[in-house]
């Protein structure tokens, strides 16, 4: 149990798939201007992956590897078309804020990445809490990046069915307080998204490189 | 008997047998959800064009109110003459890229609990992204803006994707169509805040959004000569 344990708690920190091995950055830019998409996103992902991974590890012993990367490839495309599907046809409001990232989770890096080394080599069930694994920690940084840019550059926050939340108060802006309009856009991600692996390397001395 | 995994032939096999599962598999979830996502769409439709004249409807009673509020719909042509055809099924997008001549423009009219009628014109254009669309409905002098609203498919957000914001859209309303008798419709100015203002242009004039300029200037063209100037002999002959 421990060691299947250790996949699902290894991606938050030790071996997170943004953090440590700089995956799926694109999204982590593009998602993550408003709380709302972030969220839906990430759960988005975590699911995609999870059962991604677990279809690829039932039929990890069939594939050719010749094509192995086109049937991961088409695996991900029909799970995220029929995320999207269902999503138009039972929450329709939702499936209209993503609007073209739920299609974009097929090109996102950590799929193709767990798949590739993880779901090909490894049991369906390892497979299954690997993937959970790896969206967990994809939705934590992507959660925390898109809190810091909402608050600093909306002075908002919106949460999924409870909608927009003012959260700097109307006196900051009479008092000549502005948003920050830099956070918005997708360099201030990367920004951040540094500072975290910053922070993160400081506090875990297993990811210091040795000194040469 | 162990299958030699990389042959030729299992390839291709593997390959072929995939893509039509999946298909078959695709092809039946799609036609399963359709019905469900049509109604959708056309739910969210008709909330749309109740919210342009400033009625707040849910997913459950748009229908009801839709049939409540809206007491005609018509299809009329560049010329400003009505033809045949009906108004909530004109597929916007075809018209828009249909010549002038050809384009079917359907209008929807209004009777309010107050009493007073108003005229809603569906648009269509361009964002940055993708298509923008919305409803702007017109007092019955077919020249005073009563409300409007805008949305898009995939505008960036915090940026031109505001422009299906309450504060973008409230801008419109009691703006003029008309100078004199021609049709100018709105602009959209460039510099944020106040700067239509700045501009001296009260009647027209629209603060656009600050980093979503491209957007902007597409919804501004889609007031004018993409799409609403195609409604200028209808609005003209009507106008008082």
């Amino acid at each position: 149990m421990g060691k299947n344990m250790k996949l699902v708690t290894n991606p938050l920190n030790l071996n997170n798939p943004i953090l440590v091995q700089i995956l799926g950055i694109c999204s982590a830019l593009a998602v993550t201007v408003k709380l709302e998409p972030a969220i839906v996103m990430a759960v988005s992902v975590t699911l995609v992956v999870a059962f991604a991974n677990v279809i690829i590890s039932l039929l990890r012993n069939t594939i050719p590897s010749r094509i192995r990367i086109i049937v991961q490839l088409v695996v991900i495309a029909a799970l995220v078309i029929v995320v999207d599907q269902i999503l138009k046809a039972y929450s329709y409001t939702v499936s209209k804020q993503l609007s073209v990232f739920v299609g974009l989770i097929i090109t996102n890096c950590i799929l193709m990445g767990r798949l590739e080394a993880f779901a090909l080599g490894n049991k369906p069930w390892q497979s299954f809490l690997d993937g959970v694994g790896n969206g967990g920690g994809y939705s934590l940084i992507l959660i925390i990046v898109a809190f810091v840019r909402e608050l600093l550059g909306s002075g908002t926050l919106t949460l999924p069915s409870v909608g927009e939340i003012q959260i700097i108060p109307q006196s900051f802006y009479d008092a000549g307080y502005q948003n920050n309009g830099l956070v918005i856009l997708p360099p201030a991600a990367l920004i951040i998204v540094g500072v975290i692996i910053w922070v993160q390397r400081s506090y875990t001395r297993e990811l210091i490189d040795e000194k040469e | 008997m162990k299958i030699n995994t990389n042959s030729n032939l299992y390839t291709f096999i593997y390959a072929s047998v995939m893509v039509i599962l999946v298909a078959a598999g695709l092809a039946f979830t799609a036609y399963k959800l359709q019905p469900a996502q049509d109604k959708n769409v056309r739910v969210e439709k008709m909330q749309n064009i109740l919210q342009s004249v400033g009625i707040e409807s849910t997913v459950d009673n748009a229908e009801e109110l839709f049939g409540k509020y809206v007491i005609k719909q018509i299809v009329v042509n560049t010329k400003g003459e009505e033809i045949k055809g009906s108004a909530f099924d004109v597929n916007l997008k075809q018209q828009f890229k249909a010549k002038d001549e050809e384009k079917q423009l359907p209008m929807y009219f209004v009777k309010l609990d107050d009493g007073s009628t108003k005229t809603i014109i569906p648009l269509t254009g361009k964002g940055l992204w993708g298509p923008i669309w919305g409803y702007l409905s017109l007092n019955d002098d077919f020249n005073t803006i009563y409300g409007a609203v805008f949305d898009h498919k995939g505008e960036t957000p915090g940026l031109g994707a505001e422009i299906n914001k309450d504060s973008f859209e409230d801008q419109l309303n009691g703006k003029k169509l008309f100078e004199g008798t021609e049709l100018v419709s709105i602009t959209a100015h460039k510099g944020g805040k106040g700067s239509a203002l700045k501009a001296g242009d009260t009647q027209h004039g629209i603060d656009a959004i600050s980093g979503g300029t491209i957007t902007s200037k597409g919804l501004e063209k889609m007031l004018k000569e993409e799409w609403l100037f195609a409604y200028k002999a209808f609005l003209s002959k009507n106008l008082k």
